[in-house]
């Protein structure tokens, strides 16, 4: 009772300003710290609104994932997205091949080789380019790579999976870099030392014990850099051709699910079949995007957790 | 609740001072609409470029009117010199004119976002019904005739094209897949695959095309090229040898090849704005406003106008065949 009593003194002495900025501050930092749980969850509410019901109700979904056609404004629709999906597929897969390579190169490049002045300018240009606004990218491919393409290789058409692949590359190895680069930061200088103590060359130790040690950190950055591929909108739609396609080379035009969408909703009806089926492929990509961003949190940390035993 | 995180109150304040100005008509019209229906992701833009509209409004002490047009991509260009010929007949009026695509104007009439709809192609049943049930009845004005040219590359010896011919390159069971099926040789081009450009799905271009050459049940082969406005259409076709591509005849340039159509007679017509207008021409069509409801004041002197003499001489200009004679 006594005790109580005393407590509360405390508490109102307490009760000056430093108190009152103490608890405002507390209250700003909690709401900026669930304002991402709750627009996460108010977007995904929203996309789930107005295509979840369609998606599980009318909409054919074996048509939906098996057909190529979408013909969404024909006399009888067609709402197939397996073009769409090929296509974003494709094309992402086709700049990964070309990232990859790239982004792993230039981080063991900054993280390993580079020193004092070169690894800061490589460093600073590298972010230059990801600052890079996408539709400049889209704008490269349309007026640049295009008529390259038609001239080296001499097909009918530049707008094509190899154009895009080439150009989400270019946009994905920035991010890819910087993370990898991160991912080989992490490993302990002191692997790099005993390696060298054993008489490891140094493309021996790079090769034999640091690229090993980081492999979750990196295949983080490639799958990080997959969903920058699945959700880049403005650069693929201007650089694929547009083209409702099943590829079966790189040089055919495709078309990408997220370009289906910024193309089409702004211009359908509220609540019609067609604004719902776009909202349903918006599922469709949250969900895709979901698993990877999830599968690539799930490496990082299990790289974490080994690193943290190990040292 | 879902996107008013970034909406409500810039919506609000709108609401406030628009009444103030007594414009509440105008405002009015869509504000109930605005929360309900309109916007997902324009609302964060239309709450920065609201305040902008206010502005603009109070330097005209609140007196200026405004129309808000848009829709067709083909009509753009001449909405556009109709919007800037009109302010010297009635200063006190300002048309906001925007592009997009028929498909855009028509879901803008139908959501009430719209004074005046542009379409080049007629509103559809299903649409209208609609737009009924939200309240509004379009009316549909005919302002202008288009011939749809069929543009290639200005390398391409294509004499004439049927509609058959068309059908076949762009139709779903259509045969034509490159040049020398139609016996066209394109010098310098080794891979004659035909380049087959159409626009997105929602334009009124698109659809006409669609119902005036494959038929009203008809639907594209896959694997089109489908651009997003009337003159990205005729730029690709003007880069890339094998492409084949329809637009509107305003958009034509000196670096294509418009291909004459072969009419029923098999005679083969030139796509100009007196074939367009005589409706010789095999794929011709009518270019349409929409009001909703019978338009009143300013919206009915400013169509008045544009079906005038001098509203039809800009047309005329632009490209397109008007309503009436004009010597």
């Amino acid at each position: 009772m006594s005790k109580s009593i005393v407590s509360t003194e405390v508490a109102a002495n307490a009760r000056g300003s430093a108190w009152w900025i103490d608890q405002v501050a507390r209250i700003l930092v909690l709401l900026g710290g669930i304002s991402a749980i709750v627009f996460v969850l108010a977007i995904f509410g929203f996309v789930a609104k107005e295509g979840l019901g369609y998606m599980l109700g009318d909409l054919d979904l074996v048509e939906f994932f098996t057909s190529p056609e979408w013909r969404p404004t024909a006399m009888e629709p067609n709402h197939g997205i397996l073009a769409l999906l090929v296509g974003t597929a494709s094309v992402t897969g086709l700049a990964m091949l070309i990232a990859v390579p790239f982004s792993i190169g230039a981080a063991i490049f900054i993280g390993e080789f580079a020193t004092g002045k070169t690894r800061e300018i490589l460093k600073v240009l590298v972010e230059l380019l990801a600052a890079i606004p996408s539709v400049v990218w889209g704008f490269i491919g349309l007026s640049i790579m295009n008529p390259l393409i038609i001239e080296v290789f001499d097909v009918p058409v530049g707008l094509n999976v190899l154009n895009a692949g080439v150009i989400l590359g270019l946009m994905a190895a920035p991010i890819m870099t910087t993370i990898a680069e991160d991912a080989l930061k992490a490993v302990p200088d002191g692997y790099r030392e005993a390696a060298e103590a054993l008489g490891a060359t140094r493309w021996q130790v790079i090769f034999k014990v640091v690229l090993p040690s980081a492999k979750k950190g990196l295949v983080a950055a490639v799958l990080l850099g997959v969903g920058r591929g699945f959700g880049e909108t403005m650069a693929v739609l201007m650089a694929t051709g547009h083209s409702v396609n099943l590829p079966t080379s790189p040089f055919d035009s495709v078309r990408a699910m997220t370009a289906t969408i910024a193309a089409e909703l702004g211009e359908t009806a509220h609540g019609s079949d067609h604004y719902k089926v776009l909202f349903a492929i918006g599922i469709t990509l949250f969900f895709i995007t979901f698993v990877i961003n999830m599968a690539a949190d799930i490496f990082v940390r299990g790289g974490l957790k080994m690193s943290g035993k190990n040292s | 609740m879902k996107i008013m995180l970034f909406g409500t109150r810039a919506d609000r304040e709108v609401r406030e001072d628009t009444s103030l100005e007594g414009q509440s008509n105008f405002w009015g019209l869509h504000q109930d609409k605005t929360l309900q229906i309109k916007m997902k992701f324009n609302t964060a833009l239309a709450a920065l470029l609201l305040p902008i509209v206010i502005l603009s409004c109070g330097k005209a002490e609140g007196r200026a009117k405004m129309i808000q047009n848009k829709g067709s991509d083909t009509l753009v260009n001449v909405a556009q010199a109709w919007s800037e010929n009109y302010r010297e007949v009635n200063p006190s009026v300002a048309i906001v004119v925007g592009g997009g695509g028929s498909g855009t104007g028509i879901s803008a009439m139908i959501n009430g976002t719209v004074d005046i709809a542009n379409a080049s192609r007629s509103m559809k049943e299903s649409e209208l019904a609609a737009a009924r049930a939200n309240g509004i009845d379009p009316i549909e004005w005919i302002v202008g005739y288009d011939a749809l040219a069929v543009y290639v590359h200005a390398d391409n010896p294509i004499e004439s094209i049927s509609l058959e011919q068309l059908a076949s390159i762009y139709g779903e069971h259509g045969e034509a897949t490159t040049w020398s099926e139609l016996g066209i040789k394109i010098p310098g081009l080794n891979d004659d695959k035909i380049v087959r450009v159409s626009r997105q799905n929602n334009s009124g271009t698109y659809a006409y095309f669609r119902d005036t050459v494959l038929g009203k049940e008809g639907k594209y082969k896959l694997g089109t090229l489908d651009m997003h406005g009337s003159k990205d259409v005729v730029d690709l076709c003007e880069k890339t040898p094998g492409a084949i591509g329809y637009s509107g005849l305003a958009y034509a340039t000196d670096h294509v090849r418009l291909v004459p159509v072969l009419d029923s007679n098999g005679k083969p017509v030139i796509p100009t704005v007196a074939t367009a207008a005589d409706r010789t021409y095999p794929i011709a069509r009518p270019l349409f406003m929409y009001t909703a409801g019978q338009p009143e004041g300013d919206i009915k002197l400013y169509l008045d106008w544009i079906l005038s003499e001098e509203g039809q001489r800009i047309i005329l200009n632009k490209g397109y065949a008007p309503v009436i004679d004009i010597k």
